[in-house]
């Protein structure tokens, strides 16, 4: 068994097996990192570049990370400190980091479709650590495998994913997946953040009153505002979009139910969600960053090169 | 295909290998049995059912080792991993590491390798039903040996359990 692609561009070119595939063995590789030495040499014989154009805490150090618990070699690319500021392309960048002999690419970058331009040149295989308002598949796995852990299964789970779904990668990838993988989605927000067509589009719901959302899932996965890629005004004011949008204890425990809070960081306290959330009993937020390792590790193991 | 076990004389080979386990190692005391994933955890099983007959069950520290990710031909083919389950220390452990046969030792060595993630054991023995002695690539012997049989790489050992295949038997194969 083996994954059917060559590259994890995105979920939209996944199909069941080959989630299913992936959440398998980083159930797997969880196991691993429970151990008292948490590294196996699966990849030793594999050399990864992390190409970052765009800025990341949690999922640049969660692939590193990764990549060294599978004993690969690890090559590290920030924008800042790199010739891209004296003007090269992408491409070039990427065809002489390759001549060192380098095996797999992982790459975030701003422009959406940028891993799928360079699969299109490069021998090596790509993985998308978050293209613009595109994709960000490992993402949208890890957040699977958590909620599987949590409640056991993914199909008929209901999940709302809510907040900024026009400007989210993480939305678009969990939707794409949760509804191959059998998952009820409802989208919440203000309408002016949320795509017309997606319903139609993506075999989603769509609700603009967030209590409603929250009393019928059994998941709330909340997104980030992401001002930086809004260039003109969406809603009023922060302030505003938190008294209408925002995540509060109170509110979840009016509810009078179980739910399951997650986010995939970094989270804008007090605007998307209250700090009594984050930090508080519904969350398993940091358990998403736990899983991410292991789902990583997983991407990168069915990934590495091999003769076929 | 030629018999290699009966269902009876595999039946007595299992007791007896748990029977030579436990000579060397009384009452089980500071050693864990460990199974090798997928195939050895049949026989290891068995074993440790035997083992449970004769010493207190609960002395007895029983594990399950799947070695995907230690592999030496990752480059060429991809392997889905199984379950490890190893929920103790196996510092200054004397290790017994189970498998069904020994071939070319390849698995052994990747299993030395990852035992090691679980501690330094002051000692490893290897038990195995069928040891295929000519075929080895690697320098590794076992301590507890069910059948030595002589066979040409053409040649396949197929180990059947009952619960899994319906019958219960060692044959090999001529392809």
């Amino acid at each position: 068994m083996k994954l059917s692609t060559k590259h994890l561009l995105g979920i939209k070119d996944l199909n069941r097996e080959d989630i299913q595939l992936i959440l398998s063995t980083a159930e797997q590789f969880k196991e691993v990192l429970q151990r008292p030495v948490k590294k196996v040499p699966s990849l030793r014989d594999i050399t990864i570049v992390n190409l970052f154009y765009e800025n990341s805490t949690r999922t640049r150090m969660s692939f590193e990370l990764a990549e060294r618990r599978l004993s690969a070699d690890v090559l590290n690319f920030a924008l800042s400190s790199s010739s891209s500021a004296k003007g090269e392309t992408l491409l070039d960048t990427v065809n002489n980091i390759l001549s060192m002999k380098v095996d797999m690419v992982v790459m975030r970058h701003s422009a959406s479709g940028a891993p799928h331009f360079l699969a299109k040149h490069i021998p090596a295989a790509i993985v998308n650590a978050g293209d613009g308002i595109n994709e960000h598949p490992t993402q949208a796995l890890l957040d699977a495998f958590s909620m599987r852990e949590k409640l056991g299964k993914l199909e008929g789970l209901k999940v709302a994913i809510i907040g900024d779904i026009m400007h989210s990668r993480v939305a678009l990838s969990n939707m794409y997946l949760l509804r191959k993988m059998g998952a009820e989605v409802v989208v919440a927000g203000p309408p002016t953040l949320i795509p017309k067509y997606i319903a139609e589009a993506l075999g989603v719901r769509v609700e603009y009153n967030l209590k409603k959302a929250l009393q019928w899932c059994d998941v709330a996965n909340v997104l980030r505002i992401q001002l930086e890629r809004q260039n003109q005004p969406l809603f009023s004011s922060l302030r505003e979009y938190n008294l209408a949008y925002g995540i509060k204890r109170k509110l979840l425990e009016s509810l009078g139910k179980e739910i399951v809070i997650m986010h995939p960081g970094p989270i804008n306290r007090g605007v998307e969600m209250d700090s009594d959330v984050a930090d508080g009993p519904y969350s398993i937020i940091l358990n998403q960053v736990e899983n991410g390792v292991a789902v990583r590790m997983a991407v990168l193991y069915l990934l590495a090169n091999r003769e076929n | 295909m030629k018999t290699i076990l009966s269902e009876q004389q595999l039946a007595l080979t299992v007791k007896r290998l748990a029977h030579q386990i436990l000579e060397n190692n009384l009452s089980l005391t500071n050693t864990s049995i460990i199974g090798l994933q997928p195939r050895g955890v049949w026989l290891s099983n068995r074993i440790v059912q035997e083992l449970k007959k004769l010493v207190e069950p609960s002395a007895i520290e029983y594990g399950k080792l799947d070695i995907t990710f230690y592999r030496d031909d990752v480059r060429k083919s991809l392997h889905i991993a199984n379950a490890t389950d190893i929920p103790f220390s196996l510092e200054n452990k004397k290790v017994v590491l189970i498998d069904d046969v020994l071939y070319t030792g390849r698995t052994i060595r990747a299993a030395l390798d990852a035992l090691l993630a679980f501690g330094r054991p002051s000692k490893v023995t290897l038990c195995v039903l069928v040891d295929r002695r000519f075929n080895r690539e690697l320098p590794i012997q076992p301590d507890y040996t069910g059948k030595t049989i002589d066979t040409i790489i053409s040649q396949k050992v197929i180990v059947n359990w009952k619960e899994r295949d319906g019958s219960e038997e060692v044959i090999l194969l001529d392809s």
